[in-house]
Parts: structure tokens; sequence; C-alpha cells
């Protein structure tokens, strides 16, 4: 069992590699098609290891404008997407949850719908992020003080409210849409997810969040482990249950929440990648989570790369449910596939 | 030398008080049964023991730490539990499961702690098991009663002076019942308290050095499992009829359901003519039915003879290996003319007992629960068989499932 540390290195290192030339090759696909070469380029005079001056300006202006930032969002969004992703199915012990069960992506839709279609306008100056932001977190918070009870919060009342102010949300988010008019186009864009016209700008929040949130659901792994045997099991082996609870939907709907508020809804990303990483590495998340993090940061770029090659430009959230879904279907054949 | 002690424990689940001032106390070495009907409170007092529940009053006392006061870390250092609802279905291996017991000796929040301390813990726990050939098995390929020892070894793995368990003996095939419940004394021989909830009376009363009945929340009997489990406190508690006695391997004390006694009225009176442990069930039916009985003439050492002195009944006897002499047998006689229905059993007759056949004679009623054609079982030649032939025009047959009822139509009048 001293191996098991040294099991995650070795996962991580090797899907670290991937996530490498992931970003590489994906940074060259688009419209003006870039070697990788050329990457490889521009990324070593950054870190002033090639002479700049070898370097078309013009390549260089493409990869440090456009491609790199919206890979980079698109590696953050998957990661905490699949981290999210992870967390939900052990907390909830069912296959099926995923990072928007609680509400959180429904609130979110709710803040971006209402600033496009409805023209809500922010005080002190908060633009469409900051709405879904604070949307999503307050109507993750919303269910979770709808569940709880007598100072417990049972996972099976917290997943059907999720349910029931999903259903709610939706209902709300549709009818904005409806009096969207000429912006529907946008709100449609919005809520299928997208991550084109990235800047620098919008990566600065959530490369900064991002990371720690991840870190800090890191070192609950040993409790989650220990939640899927059950409540009362965990509680006997010495874990604050609804303390822990409490952290891990915070985490886990934060991480959605800043994912989403800038993306918009991608779904799949959080159900499928943890699911696969499952039955690679198993179910201990001392080794799913890290693991999920980076596959799911380099299934974000390939599919954002899918998106952005096609004739016309995709949302991201069509490709990871166009290739998620089969990819899913395909999983549900294979026995055990879904245990925890 | 761990000691629990409850003081005026009372708890209160969704407005209604489920334990009400519990106040008693259990040691290291103690093998402590919790019984009592469903909805007693059982589970309720292991989740307050292992502070899953706050008191509403009174505390819970590990040699005078209160669990309400402390953490749950702290309190999984001296407190495992085995809970009642089977493991779900999981792809962790039993080894990590195990290993989870080692959770309270952990660095929180650091998903790797420790581990290097805990193999031979976690090891040892698979091996007292028997679990190890099964350790890299995942949960969900092994079956109930291997899941319920995973829960008993990881138990094991948290290495706690008590260990509370949840019924671990349900669900379970009679042979990992008694498997579970060694090791858990095995575990007690080492100088744990163990306190396990246990619906099967039987079980607890074989294994338990005490027991703990509960009922409506209450603490109502707290002792050895002969002081606990007695006729009069099963009625009150269960609103059960029963026989108790001692289980004839184990020398436990021994709990039989038997039906309803018929009515409150004066019961009649049976003599039951017995030996070599034919009437044993008789007798213990007969007075769980609230008759009042009397039995000879057996002889001394005899199997009837025990049970009837169990049951509080003096027995007309003679001697070992001796026949039945006047005196006895006309003591007997004088039962018989007294009873309202005599009762025979599947009894060899031989020289030495004939006269227990004679004495029937003077029965105003008499009952055979012979299952034995009378041929096979006369060692006494004609004579014998000439008085059972005197007898059979008279005498009724049933068998013990029936009994109860065949008396009271024999004395109501309607056989």
């Amino acid at each position: 069992m001293t191996a098991r540390p040294f099991l995650t290195l070795r996962w991580s290192a090797a899907l670290a590699a991937l996530l490498g030339v992931v970003i590489v090759v994906a940074v060259g696909v688009g419209p003006v098609p870039i070697p990788p070469g050329t990457t490889v380029a521009v990324l070593g005079s950054t870190l002033g290891l090639v002479d700049p001056a070898a370097i078309a300006p013009d390549d260089r202006l493409i990869i440090e404008q456009i491609r790199l930032p919206r890979v980079l969002l698109a590696g953050l969004v998957g990661i905490a997407l699949a981290t999210a992703g992870a967390v939900m199915q052990g907390f909830f012990r069912n296959p099926l949850a995923d990072p928007s069960i609680i509400g959180v992506s429904s609130g979110a839709a709710v803040g971006a719908v209402a600033v496009i279609a409805v023209g809500v306008s922010l005080p002190w100056g908060l633009g469409l992020q900051a709405a879904a932001f604070s949307t999503a977190v307050a109507t993750g918070f919303a269910v979770y003080l709808i569940a709880r009870r007598g100072g417990r919060t049972p996972v099976a009342t917290l997943l059907l409210a999720g349910v029931a102010v999903q259903a709610f949300l939706g209902a709300l988010i549709s009818f904005m849409t409806l009096l969207s008019g000429w912006d529907m186009r946008r709100v449609l864009y919005w809520l299928m997810g997208h991550l084109g016209g990235t800047t620098w700008g919008d990566l600065s929040a959530i490369a900064a969040i991002v990371p720690l949130l991840v870190i800090a659901t890191y070192a609950h792994a040993h409790a989650l482990n220990v939640l899927t045997l059950g409540e009362s099991s965990a509680q006997a082996v010495g874990i604050a249950v609804e303390r822990t609870k409490q952290r891990l939907l915070i985490l886990a709907s934060v991480l959605t929440a800043v994912a989403v508020a800038v993306t918009g809804v991608i779904g799949f990303v959080g159900l499928i990648v943890p699911h696969g990483m499952r039955l690679v590495v198993g179910a201990d998340h001392r080794i799913l989570l890290p693991t999920s993090a980076l596959a799911g940061a380099s299934f974000l770029i390939v599919a954002d790369a899918i998106a952005r090659s096609a004739a016309a430009e995709l949302p991201v959230g069509i490709v990871t449910a166009a290739v998620g879904a089969p990819f899913f279907l395909y999983l549900l054949r294979r026995e055990g596939a879904v245990e925890l | 030398m761990t000691t629990l002690a409850l003081e005026g424990l009372s708890v209160r689940r969704g407005g209604t008080t489920t334990l009400q001032q519990i106040s008693t106390r259990g040691s290291a070495g103690e093998f402590i049964g919790l019984i009592g009907p469903n909805g007693a409170g059982k589970t309720t007092l292991l989740r307050a023991i292992q502070g899953t529940l706050t008191p509403a009053a009174g505390s819970v006392l590990i040699d005078g730490m209160s669990v309400a006061a402390h953490g749950s870390r702290a309190v999984a250092q001296q407190v495992a539990t085995v809970p009642q609802t089977p493991m779900m279905e999981l792809s962790f291996s039993v080894r990590s499961v195990v290993e989870m017991g080692r959770t309270p000796y952990r660095q929180p929040l650091r998903p790797w702690g420790g581990d290097r301390d805990d193999v031979s813990v976690v090891s040892d726990a698979l091996d007292r098991t028997d679990l190890r050939g099964l350790a890299d098995r995942p949960i969900s390929a092994l079956s109930g009663g291997q899941r319920q020892r995973v829960s008993i070894a990881r138990a094991l793995a948290q290495d706690t002076p008590i260990v509370l368990l949840d019924e671990p003996t349900a669900n379970l095939d009679i042979a990992y019942q008694v498997d579970t419940l060694d090791l858990v004394s095995s575990l007690v021989a080492e100088g744990r308290l163990a306190i396990a909830a246990i619906h099967d009376l039987n079980l607890a009363a074989q294994y338990c050095d005490r027991l703990w009945l509960l009922d409506g929340g209450r603490l109502v009997a707290d002792g050895p499992p002969e002081t606990v489990l007695t006729r009069e406190t099963l009625r009150a508690v269960y609103g059960a009829n029963t026989v108790v006695s001692q289980h004839p391997v184990t020398g436990a004390t021994y709990v039989t359901a038997v039906a309803d006694t018929p009515s409150d009225d004066a019961l009649a009176r049976i003599h039951v003519v017995g030996g070599g442990g034919t009437t044993a069930g008789i007798l213990h039916l007969l007075d769980a039915a609230g008759y009042e009985l009397t039995t000879g003439v057996l002889h001394e050492g005899d199997t009837d003879t025990a049970v009837a002195r169990q049951l509080g009944i003096e027995p007309i006897t003679v001697d070992p290996y001796t026949p039945i002499d006047a005196a006895a047998a006309r003591r007997a006689r004088t039962a018989v003319e007294a009873a309202d229905v005599c009762i025979i059993g599947d009894i060899e007759v031989g020289g030495g007992n004939l006269p227990n056949l004679q004495i029937l004679e003077a029965a105003p009623a008499v009952i055979s629960t012979a299952e034995r054609p009378f041929a096979e079982r006369n060692f006494a030649g004609t004579a014998a068989a000439e008085l059972w032939g005197d007898l059979s025009d008279r005498i009724i047959r049933s068998h013990p499932p029936e009994l109860v009822r065949t008396v009271e139509q024999v004395i109501d009048g309607s056989l």
C-alpha cells in the first residue's frame, strides 16, 4: 500500500505529459494551422530559451493572444469540472451525479441569461461572469438550506432538492430566453458552453481560484473515500460527517460556479471523465482526483480544438456531449463501469 | 481498564424521547448484549455511545471523558462501531476499506498521512477475520457475510478498547453467526468491552456475560442472562409467552416462544407420566400454558426429572436403576386421582416401571403422545400388553403441537 502514492505520481506524471502534448497540438489547431514546432518555439522564447527573432510575428500573435489563453482556459475549466464531478459522485454515492447536480449550473445560467437577455444591469459594475458566479453560488447555498433539517443534510434530500430547483430554474431560463428576442442567439450560445474569444483577462480569476480549490479538495480525498462507505460508517471512524460534507459541497460548487460563469454550461465533462478514470485507476479518490483533473483538462482542450476546427465554430458543449455521450454509453455496457 | 459509564442518559429524536434516564456501566472484558423489542432504542443507544447522537440529558463517559464534549476523531480512537447497514456496492478493495479503520489516527487533510505505521494493524485485522485471501477483491464481489466480516475487520483496525456492534448476526447464515460472535468473544477475552445489539435472545444468552434489556427507551433489566431472561420479564417486555430453560448442549439460558395461555381462569391439573426425556418438551409446554403439573414416577437423574425441577415441579421419583416401589406408586396414584387429565409420553415399559401404567386406571382421562406402537415399546410381556389393551379404549391420541388444544378439549368435555 505504500506503493499507492507512487502509483498516483506515476499516473499523474503520465497524464501531465499527455496534457503538455495536447496543449501544444491544440494550439496549432484553427483556421491558421500552426505546426507544433512553432508552438514550442514560441513557448520557449517566452521563457528566454529561443531567439524571438526566429519566429514569424503573425504566428506569435495568434499563439500568444488568441490560441493559448483559450487552450489554457479550456484546461482550467476541464480541471474544475472533472474535479467537481468526481467529488459529487463520491459525495452522493451516485454514478449519475455531476457538477451541476445541486443546481449550480442552472443558477449560473439564470444570472447570465438575465444579463444577456433581459438586460439586467448590475450594481457596482459587475459583469456577466460575476453575475453568473453569484447566482450559481446562491443557488447551491439555497439547495443546501432547503435540504437541511435538524442539523443534518441527508444526501437523498439534497439530490431531490437539487433536481427540483434545477427544474424550476430551467423554467425561468426558458422564459427569459423566449423574451430575449435578438439576443436569443447569444443566450443559446452561452447555454451550450463556449470558449471563443477568450482573453488573458478572462483567465486571471479562474487561474487564481481553481488551483487553490483543487488542492483544498485533494486534502479531503481520504475523507471522501470514507464517506462512500456511508455516513454512519464515516462517523464511526472519526470523520466529522456534516462538516466534511459542507466543505466538499462548497468546494465542488465553487469550482463548478467559477468554470460555468466564464464559459457557460459545458456538460458531460464532469460526468464522464471521473467515470473513465475510475475504470483505469480505481475508486480511491487520492488517485482519482488528480488524474480526473488532468484528464478533464486534456478532454476539454481536445473537445474545444474539434469545436473550432469545424466549418463553423461550434459551442464546445455540443462537442463534449456528442463525443461524451457515445463514450459514456460504451462505458455503461462494460460491466462494473458505474460502480463507485 | 476502560470503563464506559452511562449517567442518566436521555436522547430525543424528532420531538420524542427515545432513551430515558439510562444509567449503567460496562468495563473492559465484558461482552454485553443489548436486547429488546423492535423500536426499544437499541440502535439509538449505540449511536449515543458512539457520539453520533447528542444526549438531551445525562452523559456518556469513557474513562471519565465525556463523549459529547469530544470530536468524532477522539471518540473514534476509543469506540469502534460495526454498523447494521451492509456496505453498498463499492469497487474499493477489502484492504482499502479495512485501512479506513485507521482514519482516527491519520493526519487530517493529508491524503496519504500515516499509512506506514498502519500496515501491521491492518494485516492483523485481515488475518483475524479470515479475509487475507480476499484482501484485493472489490467489496462488490463479496457476499453479505463477507461484507459483515470486512466491517468487523475495519473496527479491529480501529484498535479501540470499546467495540459496538449493531445486529452483527442479522441476515447471516448460522455458521457465520457463530463465527462472528466467537470473534467478538475473543476480542472481549483480550480485554475489550463489546456491546452488541442482538435480536436473537438465545444467541445473546449464549455469548454475552451480561444483557441490557431495553423497552420503550428505558433500561428495564441489566444483569447476567439467567436473571434478565425470565418468563415474567419476557412477557412484560415482549408480550410473548415463553418457556425459559437451559440449552441441553451449551447450558446457556434458552428461550422458546410458545402459544399464548388460553385463559386466566384457574387451569386444570395435569399429571404427566414420562421417563427417558420423552416428556421434557411436554412439561415445558404445559407449564407455559399455565397448567398445574405433577409428574412421576420418574428415576432420579432422568432428563424429565431435571426438567421438572427446572420448572419448579417436584417430581415423584425413585433412585436410579431401581424398580418403582409401592410407596412411590401410591403417591403417584394419589396425584393421578387429583388430576383432571393424565398424559403419558412415548415411554418404554419394562418390569421396573409397570406401575406407571397401572396408576393410569385411576385417571379420569388419558392422553398419549406416543409415536411408536405399544408393542415396540413393551419390554414387560403380556402383563403390560393387557394393561395397555384395557386402557386403549380410553386413550386419546395427540402430539406436542396440538397437545394444549387436546387438553382443553378434554377438559371442556368436547373430546
